[in-house]
């Protein structure tokens, strides 16, 4: 069934709510005397993919924790719904999940009571409800057959799929992904790729992507932002991406390995 | 002074732990599973190293006493001094040093995992508070538990004490006179203070730890680092409260 591009469906309930947006304002983030972050601005519509992209340290994911609100501002300002992300009832109001890089799935506990914890925790149904609930996640997913195992026995594809797997099961309005695609073979990438657009045609989840993945980006964002030494230096369609003014946007998204006079020789110097 | 900051530092967030903690108190009951789980782990698995140390405590007191008391004629009291020390002193303190040792670094090692490897981040995402779902049952096991251990320990160490004392030939006193001595110069207060000690330092021990493992950054050398910290600062701790808890209850 179609969906309105405002409203985002629940995937187990099929109820539909608003769709939520983020708003950066001059966000600033320094640790000690290190600026991570520079005067960051910029929105993301509600329903819309907007993937980050940058080079390793430029601050992608400490962007992503001021979100989800685990990393307070040096200065600026972010709202999620058009509320301060920083406060804990933002969490209450808004429902958003996180997709940790490793996954951060609790080691100690099975796939199924990875996935069973937040309903669990704040006594959403009963424990039928919960399993039909989990089980379902777990078929989106293609996972139905990873239930029992603890995340020790999994690949590292299938680590990821149960993270989104228990993001999903969190009904969320907001999925923020941290490098989804690093260190999975080309076809696992692609497929978690297929599975970050699917949540968003079929239940129209705003998502943030963080990645390094040019292919990803190209293929499944609506708008793309680039973070270079902590400042926003490109946000735009990927299509405006594919022809970068910018050199140093170019040589990132298309770096030529130059054997005669390579990159780490010019860094020490 | 970083060094000062860094325990002043440590010792507000201890203590913001320990009100948070509390108040989730409430949650207990649908947290049931949990707080039996941690009082196997804390009470149950410590109770063979408990037990095996205690008898051993009760018979080298028993042993020197009566090498000491034999030369002034005081045999008859090795029961009282062995009771009184166990149940007001070695009893409780010795409880607090295994707990730190075995359950106080198990239980740092396994939150600053938790923490490096992003779990605690996780549990924060889904709007899961550690102090409610990680440290409360923990604590609430631990008062429940110590006085427990402290028992049996003092138990143990009093039936230690009597052996030795009957079988070792220059002492050679009856369980019956033994435990007499004991009966007489002891009471109930002293078993009491004992575990109130006790409770104080075990509440005191699994907060640290706690603190400690949740404040962990970096990698797997942090978390040595982390243990090592801890299991330091328990000790350290167990000695200092002890001063001041004595002093209190007299």
């Amino acid at each position: 069934m179609p969906i309105a591009a405002d409203v985002t469906r629940n995937p187990f309930t099929q109820i539909e709510s608003p769709a939520v947006g983020v708003t950066v304002e001059h966000l600033s983030k320094s640790f000690g005397t290190f600026e991570v972050l520079k005067d960051v601005s910029f929105a993301v519509k509600p329903g819309e993919i907007f993937v980050l992209m940058g080079p390793s340290g430029s601050g992608k994911s400490v962007l992503l924790k001021h979100i989800v609100g685990l990393e307070l501002p040096t200065s600026g300002k972010v709202t999620v719904d058009r509320r301060d992300a920083t406060e804990e009832a933002t969490r209450e109001h808004v429902r958003m999940a996180l997709v940790f890089q490793a996954g951060a799935l609790f080691n100690s506990m099975t796939v199924y009571d990875n996935l069973a914890l937040y309903p669990r925790e704040h006594r959403i149904g009963t424990e039928a409800e919960i399993k039909e609930k989990v089980m379902h996640a777990l078929q989106i997913l293609s996972l139905e057959n990873a239930a029992q195992k603890f995340p020790s026995d999994l690949s590292g594809g299938m680590k990821k799929r149960v993270a989104i797997a228990r993001a999903l099961v969190m009904e969320p309005q907001l999925m923020l992904y941290d490098e989804p695609t690093s260190e999975l073979d080309p076809v696992m990438g692609a497929t978690i790729s297929e599975i970050i657009a699917t949540l968003k045609d079929e239940y129209h989840v705003t998502s943030i992507v963080v990645s390094h993945d040019r292919d990803l980006a190209l293929a499944i964002a609506d708008r793309v932002g680039i973070l270079m030494g902590g400042k926003l230096v490109f946000l735009g369609t990927p299509a405006e991406l594919q022809a970068p003014k910018d050199p140093r946007i170019a040589d990132f998204l298309n770096p030529k390995i130059d054997l005669k006079n390579p990159r780490f020789k010019q860094l020490e110097t | 002074m970083r060094q000062l900051n860094r325990i002043l530092e440590g010792f507000g967030s201890t203590i913001l732990l320990l009100f948070r903690s509390i108040g989730y108190l409430p949650t207990l009951p649908r947290q049931f599973g949990r707080f039996i789980e941690q009082c196997y782990l804390i009470g149950y698995t410590t109770l063979p190293i408990v037990a095996i140390l205690s008898f051993f405590i009760g018979s080298v007191l028993a042993l020197q006493a009566g090498y000491s008391m034999e030369n002034f004629g005081a045999k008859q009291f090795i029961g009282s001094l062995v009771g009184l020390s166990m149940a007001r002193e070695l009893g409780p303190v010795m409880v607090a040093i295994l707990l730190a040792g075995r359950v106080g670094s198990a239980i740092t090692a396994e939150l600053a995992s938790m923490k490096v490897y992003q779990e605690i981040d996780a549990l924060m995402t889904m709007n899961i508070p550690p102090a409610r779902m990680l440290v409360m049952p923990r604590l609430a096991a631990t008062v429940v538990m110590m006085p427990v251990l402290a028992i049996i320990a003092n138990l143990v160490g009093w039936f230690g004490g009597a052996i030795v004392s009957k079988y070792t030939t220059f002492i050679s006193i009856d369980p019956p006179a033994y435990f007499a001595a004991l009966r007489r110069f002891m009471e109930f207060e002293d078993v009491l203070n004992g575990l109130i000690k006790a409770e104080v330092f075990g509440f005191a021990i699994v907060l640290v730890c706690c603190n400690i493992g949740l404040n962990t950054r970096g990698g797997p050398r942090e978390i040595g680092a982390s243990v090592t910290r801890a299991v330091v600062t328990s000790l350290i701790l167990i000695l200092v409260l002890d001063y001041f808890v004595t002093k209190a209850l007299m």
